[in-house]
């Protein structure tokens, strides 16, 4: 046998970086001062291909018109576009039913609805009744979008709100899961994958125990869905909200997948136009799912862009892009670790690990470091907390840079984070 | 490379040598304000002493450069001058800061301050270099109500 029977399929079904790149204008525009754009802030919002802004600009030159209630061929048109936007999301995601997939306008707004949806008096369904005693369980590795909503509701309904711990190495502790999700527990909701530390939570054993306690489960799939392929059913649990604008799709559009028994089973959010059945002065009835948590004039163009984006990533194959972004983690987890300073938060190896790498440099501040990381060499972080502040205080840091890859992003690119982080510590050592 | 003019030499010297850093006794109010976007904080106090004197500025925070810088330049400025003067200097560093580099800064009144005048071409840093100086103010008005 040769060598080359070390690397058989990869081969064959690899990503081409080079040509992916010139689907996205945006990559090759220049930054003043004649600077190359080297953008490592997917995690933050992705770039677009120019089939999702073609798809989006035909659908405005030749076929808007508002969807759903009006009956000419523009509304017919558009109301097509938009409902196969929904097929071609629920097939991407796996789920079970059309009907499932919820159009929101981003993924904060996806897990509000289920939110909202418990402690609310008009809803008698028990799993979603809520009050003093009961418990609602998340992380400390939360977007503050999977958190906030849920102290909402604990404030509102009078529950606990608890959460599982993380390790120093930046994994979900599960020691205590026993005594963490209990009788007591209304619903579980997690992130899929961190969007500081890059983690992927492994699912099947929490739901193992929230399904033995009768608790529901939801997971923020903001920073999964657009990186791995991801299978609704085959998660098992019952909800899952998801973000168009990281997964090379526009922004103002987010979906919630969530069980068509447990959908029904739920009250409204948002009350408006085309989410209802039939209205009186004094009441109402409402639409089947989806469409009861729909109301309002939609964002249509949003949704029919977010239908050329799962095209597209189909197109390249979810199995492609984690094996590149595979590679590209390791490849920066290599070249980072080898800078003296530098505290890596977060998983060290690729392990059940994204391409999102957080960091810390020895004394020097995280806005210092983006300020010349893009001032210099036109490298785009995210410097801050990432809207997960309770994380950063448990390692005992204000703030990291944080660098994320996506299927345009190379190692070239990675190599020039490592000499502009050299560079910073020259100015600031 | 309009950031390296932002970090000019004398705002790297602050930061790795602030002056006057440390919070100390007496004070006559201590106040702490944070940037809740980066998460610079300071906690800063004020002695005032007879005759409009400022007697002391102490200071303990973290956060990046610019914040940490500023505050040290502010210690400097303000500690042995008059209220009325400091207060007119953090009046002239906020016309500077919030001038989005439109304005031509007063070097007399700034003194080494005018070193920031790159940063409020940076609106996202605009609120770092201000944030010492605004715990300042709210410091001496509150010495002025306890005296």
């Amino acid at each position: 046998m040769t060598s080359s029977d070390v690397r058989p399929a990869a081969s064959a079904g690899s990503l081409d970086v080079e040509r992916i790149r010139k689907d996205f204008p945006i990559l090759s525009r220049e930054l003043p001062g004649g600077r190359e754009l080297v953008y490592l802030d997917s995690a933050n919002s992705s770039q677009k291909p120019i089939q999702v802004i073609d798809t989006m600009r035909e659908h405005l030159m030749s076929h808007y018109g508002n969807v759903g209630r009006a009956l000419h061929v523009l509304g017919s048109e558009s109301t097509e576009a938009y409902e196969s936007a929904r097929d071609k999301i629920a097939a991407f995601v796996g789920a079970p039913s059309r009907e499932e997939v919820i159009f929101t306008k981003n993924a904060s707004e996806a897990i509000n609805l289920v939110a909202y949806a418990f402690g609310n008096p008009v809803n008698t369904d028990e799993r979603f009744r809520v009050g003093p005693g009961d418990e609602i369980v998340i992380s400390e590795m939360e977007h503050h979008s999977n958190i906030v909503p849920w102290q909402l509701l604990a404030q509102r309904t009078g529950a606990t709100l608890r959460w599982f711990p993380v390790t120093d190495e930046g994994r979900l502790d599960v020691s205590g899961l026993e005594e963490l999700v209990t009788e007591r527990t209304k619903i579980v909701s997690i992130a899929h994958q961190s969007n500081v530390l890059g983690t992927v939570n492994s699912v099947s054993p929490i739901l193992a125990r929230a399904r033995e306690v009768g608790a529901l489960m939801m997971l923020d799939a903001s920073q999964s869905v657009p990186h791995q392929a991801v299978d609704v059913r085959e998660l098992g649990v019952d909800f899952v909200a998801f973000t168009g604008h990281k997964m090379t799709g526009p922004s103002g559009i987010g979906v919630l997948w969530g069980r068509r028994e447990l959908l029904e089973a739920m009250p409204p959010f948002l009350g408006g136009g085309e989410m209802i059945e039939a209205v009186w002065m004094d009441r109402s009835t409402y639409a089947p799912v989806p469409h009861k948590f729909e109301a309002g004039t939609p964002p249509i163009v949003e949704a029919v862009g977010l239908g050329a984006a799962v095209d597209y990533l189909t197109s390249v194959g979810m199995d492609q892009i984690k094996a590149h972004e595979r590679t590209l983690t390791q490849h920066a987890l290599d070249a980072l670790t080898e800078i003296p300073g530098l505290r890596i938060i977060g998983p060290r190896t690729v392990v059940a690990r994204g391409g999102t790498v957080s960091f810390t440099l020895e004394g020097i501040h995280p806005h210092d470091v983006g300020q010349i990381l893009d001032d210099v060499y036109g490298i785009a972080v995210r410097v801050g907390h990432h809207c997960a502040r309770p994380l950063h205080l448990r390692f005992g840091i204000p703030a990291t840079t944080r660098a994320s890859f996506y299927l345009y992003n190379t190692t070239a690119e990675i190599d020039a984070l490592v000499r502009g982080l050299h560079h910073v510590q020259k100015v600031f050592g | 490379m309009i950031a390296e003019s932002m970090y000019q030499e004398l705002i790297l010297e602050h930061y790795k040598r602030p002056q006057g850093r440390g919070l100390r006794e007496p004070y006559d109010a201590e106040v702490h304000h944070v940037n809740p976007t980066c998460g610079d904080e300071v906690t800063l106090r004020v002695k005032l002493a007879d005759g409009g004197k400022v007697q002391d500025v102490s200071y303990d925070g973290q956060g990046c450069s610019i914040s940490q810088a500023a505050a040290s330049v502010l210690h400097d400025l303000a500690t042995g001058s008059t209220v009325e003067e400091s207060l007119a200097v953090v009046d002239e560093f906020t016309r500077l800061m919030q001038g989005r580099g439109q304005v031509e800064a007063d070097e007399d009144v700034l003194g080494d301050a005018v070193a920031f005048a790159g940063v409020a071409k940076f609106p996202a840093r605009v609120k770092c270099a201000l944030l010492a100086w605004m715990a300042y103010k709210d410091a001496v008005l509150r010495s002025q109500e306890a005296m």
